[in-house]
């Protein structure tokens, strides 16, 4: 896909239907459905975005409805990583490291204004990261300090999408 | 105890104290060679009684840096500043008070890492927040141009 | 050099089993590290690492002015982001001696005691869910909703508000604040005997907490423990009543003191200072006077040369901010003085003979915001 059709939620739809042979769409149907309905995260939370997130999972904000049913505290087993937080220089080798352990299909959201650019601690900070992209690769950015739940959930959905538009027979570029 | 006896007792337990002008608190700044000996002083002595240590730091002066602790007493209620000079600017190295007040010891490994200020006699000289190579990030000359993006 | 060093001092004997709570672990609330040295299941030696979310708050503060850094100190132990602001807000005014209107005292106390609520609420939830009971989760996270929804009201936002500012409060509260804070109120006080009920009267909990890690009082004053911590071991360090600021000479409570230290006390202590917290802003919820929200302050703040300190009582201890000015825009040297510092470093001494499973309801009740240690 490149990087100019991605452009809004309805366009990615037709492109999603209008794509590849009939036997290897109906098989990329089911894997995608499989795979965007049941996305189960790691546990990794380091600052106040954490605890929005747990917010998202709590009672209210139910994100146990999308198919982020529990968390996963072991690598291996998750499929996707929301990197909440500010990460210094002291937590990126090991971010990196929780990366490369995760098994493929993986996915990254980066939440909050810190994981996107550094945020508040973009200027005169010694030992912020600025920006979580320079370490390892992202899906979805969620903006805001801290985010709603709701634009967590927004984030999510959009994370669904963008599943739904791989394919087995062609790796997706974006 | 209020202020006027509270300066006449340290006096009389420490002659060489000088007291400073501070509109909150009672402020004395002492020599720096016998800081150990004087705090002792301050923590075991009935009327003083100073065992609760609740913030210890250093400011950088640009030549000489200064050591900051504030003391005070659960007994008596009373609050007091202890300075301490710091004058080699480039190693600095001044006592530790970790054996007298256990909460020091890491106060003093956060003063370490963000100075540069060596304690002697400290169990544990270890950085606590950095790498070992890094600088000294709250001294006044430090800078980063990788790192840090100045406004 | 360094490498012999921490060779002596953090492996125990040889044949002990070294085992790496890491930064990412479901159960240290944050990027914590505990390096733990076993013989069987029993710890020998607990060796907390920090410094994995060390932003350099206190050098970034050098370069702001005094409303710029209200912004700063909301993102050190974010759950009681309103004490943090209050405290830095009220070393300013009172090194410029200026009295702000009686309204801003009663609505800042309101606000305080609404934030400490909320807190110890996410505390009892995330330890209840670290020692298994999922249940607490969800009870403890719905009723925060609920004062979450009054701070968003008035606000805008949930978590990090900074509404405090030199002088006052950015904006007035909402005109159904009083109304909402008081139906809150009346809902909490009949679901917390429940909450307390779920958990101290259950069996399991209270072998899992009586008598684990317990702190005396020697040992409080000696390594600084404040807040319910050091308070559920005898040392009675509520500033609130030591040194009163804002509305709390005006209102009476009592101080929960208990003497025996341990885990289980911690989570008692914390769960009568929500009853506590209910109290004060009961009393103080009806007679708000009315006035202005913020004093007239200067565009540009210069704080008189000289230091300046404040102490104020957070939700996990004594906070002290010290501010150094030499007259500029933008402060000398700023210190915060944060209570998780000091309360992480007992872990050691707490957990020593215990078996591992202890080590997280250890951790549990002394209620650590990472960020908050590394600033």
């Amino acid at each position: 896909m490149e990087y100019e059709d991605f452009n809004d939620n309805e366009s990615l739809e037709i492109f999603k239907n209008s794509k590849g042979n009939i036997l290897l769409t109906s098989i990329d149907n089911v894997i995608n459905w499989g795979r965007s309905n049941s996305i189960w995260p790691l546990t990794f939370a380091t600052s106040c975005c954490g605890i929005e997130m747990m917010a998202a999972g709590a009672a209210r904000h139910d994100f146990a409805r999308f198919g982020i049913e529990v968390y996963r505290a072991s690598p291996r087993q998750a499929d996707v990583i929301v990197v909440a937080g500010t990460i210094v220089n002291k937590m990126a080798p090991v971010l990196k490291r929780l990366y490369d352990q995760m098994a493929d299909p993986k996915y990254v959201i980066a939440m909050g204004a810190c994981a996107i650019s550094g945020g508040p601690f973009y200027y005169n900070s010694y030992s912020v990261v600025k920006g979580v992209d320079k370490i390892i690769p992202v899906d979805v950015y969620i903006p805001g300090c801290p985010p709603r739940p709701e634009a967590l959930l927004y984030g999510v959905m959009q994370l669904q999408r963008k599943i739904q538009t791989e394919s087995i027979s062609k790796k997706s570029e974006v | 105890m209020d202020h006027e006896n509270l300066k006449n007792q340290i006096l009389s337990l420490i002659p060489e104290a000088e007291f400073r002008e501070n509109k909150q608190f009672l402020e004395i700044i002492v020599p720096s060679a016998k800081l150990n000996s004087i705090c002792k002083e301050l923590k075991n002595s009935g009327n003083t009684w100073f065992d609760y240590l609740f913030c210890l730091t250093a400011i950088d002066w640009n030549d000489h840096f200064m050591m900051v602790y504030h003391l005070t007493s659960t007994k008596h209620n009373h609050t007091l500043v202890l300075k301490t000079r710091v004058d080699n600017h480039q190693n600095p190295e001044v006592d530790t008070v970790s054996d007298i007040w256990r909460t020091a010891e890491f106060h003093e490994r956060e003063v370490y890492d963000l100075f540069g200020i060596k304690f002697n006699n400290h169990p544990d000289p270890r950085r606590l927040f950095l790498e070992d190579d890094y600088g000294f990030p709250l001294r006044k000359d430090f800078t980063d141009e990788i790192n840090m993006i100045v406004r | 050099m360094a490498d012999e060093i921490v060779k002596n001092i953090i492996l125990g004997e040889d044949d002990d089993y070294v085992i790496n709570m890491g930064p990412q672990h479901p159960s240290t609330h944050g990027v914590l590290r505990f390096e733990v040295s076993l013989k069987g299941e029993t710890i020998e030696k607990v060796v907390p690492h920090c410094g994995y979310i060390h932003r350099g708050i206190e050098k970034m503060c050098e370069r702001d002015t005094y409303p710029q850094i209200i912004h700063l100190t909301d993102r050190m132990d974010y759950l009681s982001a309103h004490i943090n602001n209050e405290a830095v807000c009220l070393c300013v005014e009172n090194a410029l001696e200026v009295e702000v209107p009686d309204r801003v005292k009663y609505i800042r106390t309101i606000l305080d005691e609404l934030n400490r609520i909320a807190s110890h609420q996410l505390w009892w939830c995330a330890m209840g869910m670290d020692m298994g009971a999922l249940t607490t989760f969800f009870y403890g996270l719905r009723d925060r909703e609920k004062i979450l929804d009054i701070f968003e009201e008035s606000f805008g936002s949930r978590l990090l508000h900074s509404f405090n500012t030199p002088g006052g409060l950015m904006n007035d509260i909402h005109p159904d604040f009083q109304k909402k804070t008081k139906e809150f109120i009346q809902y909490f006080r009949k679901k917390l005997p429940e909450y307390d009920q779920l958990l101290s009267g259950n069996v399991i909990f209270q072998a899992r907490t009586k008598d684990i890690g317990v702190l005396s009082l020697e040992d409080a004053i000696q390594y600084g423990i404040t807040g319910p911590s050091g308070r559920a071991s005898g040392f009675a360090c509520d500033i609130r009543k030591i040194q009163p600021y804002s509305a709390y000479p005006k209102v009476s409570f009592k101080e929960i003191v208990y003497t025996e230290g341990d885990t289980f006390h911690r989570y008692k202590a914390r769960i009568d200072e929500m009853y506590e917290s209910m109290n004060i802003i009961e009393q103080l919820i009806d007679n708000i006077p009315e006035g202005d929200h913020a004093l007239k302050m200067k565009a540009v703040i210069k704080l008189p040369v000289g230091e300046y300190y404040q102490r104020a009582e957070t939700a996990r201890g004594e906070l002290g901010v010290y501010i150094v000015s030499d007259g500029n825009k933008t402060p000398y040297r700023i210190k915060f003085r944060s209570p998780n510092f000091s309360n992480l470093f007992i872990i050691n001494k707490l957990a020593t003979g215990f078996k591992i499973a202890d080590l997280v309801a250890i951790s549990g009740s002394l209620d650590l915001v990472i960020p908050d240690i590394d600033r």
